[in-house]
């Protein structure tokens, strides 16, 4: 902010007014000139509608700035095309891309998880008989039953093992979601970085104005728990957040889980 | 701890839900159902078909945590034992769920171990 430098001094030159003033007001009073003691508070109410006629002035201009940045045209708000409006966009692309994803890779392993329970089932039964032929257990007629289930195994492995083969390439492919999601939660990210400095600037000037006109706001947050937050981030950071499973379990067992 | 029991899997995201009924097979439980928040989970359970109760925190319509008062509110329900599987990490939060009356608390992202060790202590702790 350009203007910020003389903002400061401005609004310091009118607090050293009013100190100054306020000792003077005090002695007219003391020593009972009571007309001088009404001028002073009527020129302390001018110079403090002066520095916040100013001051709205100020902020009209930054305002101003501000909207311009956002790039929606000043005079014709074209609501339907803004920035914030395409980053809802994107943002929706990205869980539909994220939730195709993942119902792939989860059809792709449910697919996948029977034929693999298949293969350690039937892979045991074989082992459990080439035990007994190893052992000379087997009998000439049993042999033969195994030569032939045996084949009949090793031709469904191979097929097997190819669908799961196909299958976890297939889920592999399934993370290509990340590099387009992340690139465009990168640009989404700057736009939201854009508006909070805009957004930041045009509080620093209300501020002002509340300063001057002595202003308060009653900026109680929202604290309730019931509704969720989803997920923190920087856990790690914050007391009041676990950070792991190990620290719920700590927690409810100091409660008596 | 009967594999054969019934289990309702409350969460709003469609993967989630698939993922958990698939851990939950895994670990031999396949008698598993979905609804997708507190409202639509509350008049399945009051049919008093389920055994078990695996709810996520936040939802729209009904939560999880209000979905586990309401369920300890029902004199027909109140002794269903329920799980929370949730993001929901604030220290007032697990507390306030204890409080509700929860039997288990596990924070995404989870293992199937950590699921599994979850299930076997809720149903350890019934079973004694």
């Amino acid at each position: 902010m350009t203007n910020e430098s003389s903002d400061k001094t401005q609004l310091k030159g009118f607090e050293e007014k009013l100190k100054d003033q306020a000792s003077q007001l005090k002695d007219l009073v003391d020593s009972g000139d009571l007309s001088g003691a009404l001028s002073i508070i009527s020129e302390l109410d001018k110079s403090r509608d002066q520095t916040l006629f100013e001051e709205i002035g100020r902020l009209t201009r930054t305002l101003h700035e501000a909207i311009q940045n956002f790039r929606v045209g000043s005079d014709e708000l074209d609501l339907d095309n803004s920035e914030i409006n395409d980053a809802s966009d994107r943002l929706a692309y990205v869980v539909e891309m994220t939730n195709k994803a993942a119902n792939k890779t989860l059809d792709l392993v449910e697919d996948t998880m029977p034929y693999a329970a298949k293969i350690k089932l039937e892979a045991k039964q074989m082992a459990k008989e080439w035990g007994r032929l190893q052992r000379k257990e087997m009998t000439p007629e049993e042999f033969r039953d195994l030569s032939v289930s045996m084949a009949d195994f090793l031709g469904k492995l191979s097929n097997d093992s190819e669908k799961v083969h196909a299958n976890l390439s297939d889920i592999l492919l399934a993370q290509d979601f990340q590099d387009l999601t992340g690139q465009v939660i990168n640009r989404v990210m700057s736009l939201v970085k854009e508006v909070e400095d805009n957004l930041v600037d045009l509080v620093r000037m209300a501020g002002k104005v509340d300063q001057m006109t002595g202003i308060t706001h009653d900026l109680e947050k929202e604290n309730d728990i019931t509704k969720g937050e989803g997920p923190q981030m920087n856990a790690d950071a914050r007391k009041d957040v676990v950070s792991s499973q190990d620290d719920v379990d700590d927690l409810l067992s100091s409660l008596g889980f | 701890m009967n594999k054969d029991m019934k289990i309702l899997v409350v969460d709003d995201f469609s993967t989630m839900r698939r993922i958990i009924k698939n851990l939950l097979r895994d670990l031999g439980f396949s008698n598993t159902d979905e609804a997708d928040d507190g409202n639509s989970a509350l008049p399945m359970l009051q049919t008093g078909k389920y055994d078990f109760l695996v709810t996520d925190w936040n939802m729209p319509g009904m939560t999880g945590i209000e979905l586990l008062q309401h369920v300890r509110a029902d004199e027909n329900l109140k002794s269903l034992p329920v799980l929370m599987v949730t993001a929901e990490a604030k220290r007032d939060q697990i507390v306030a769920a204890a409080q509700a009356g929860v039997n288990g608390y596990v924070v995404k992202p989870f293992t199937a171990a950590v699921l599994k060790e979850k299930i076997e202590k809720i149903f350890e702790r019934i079973d004694s």
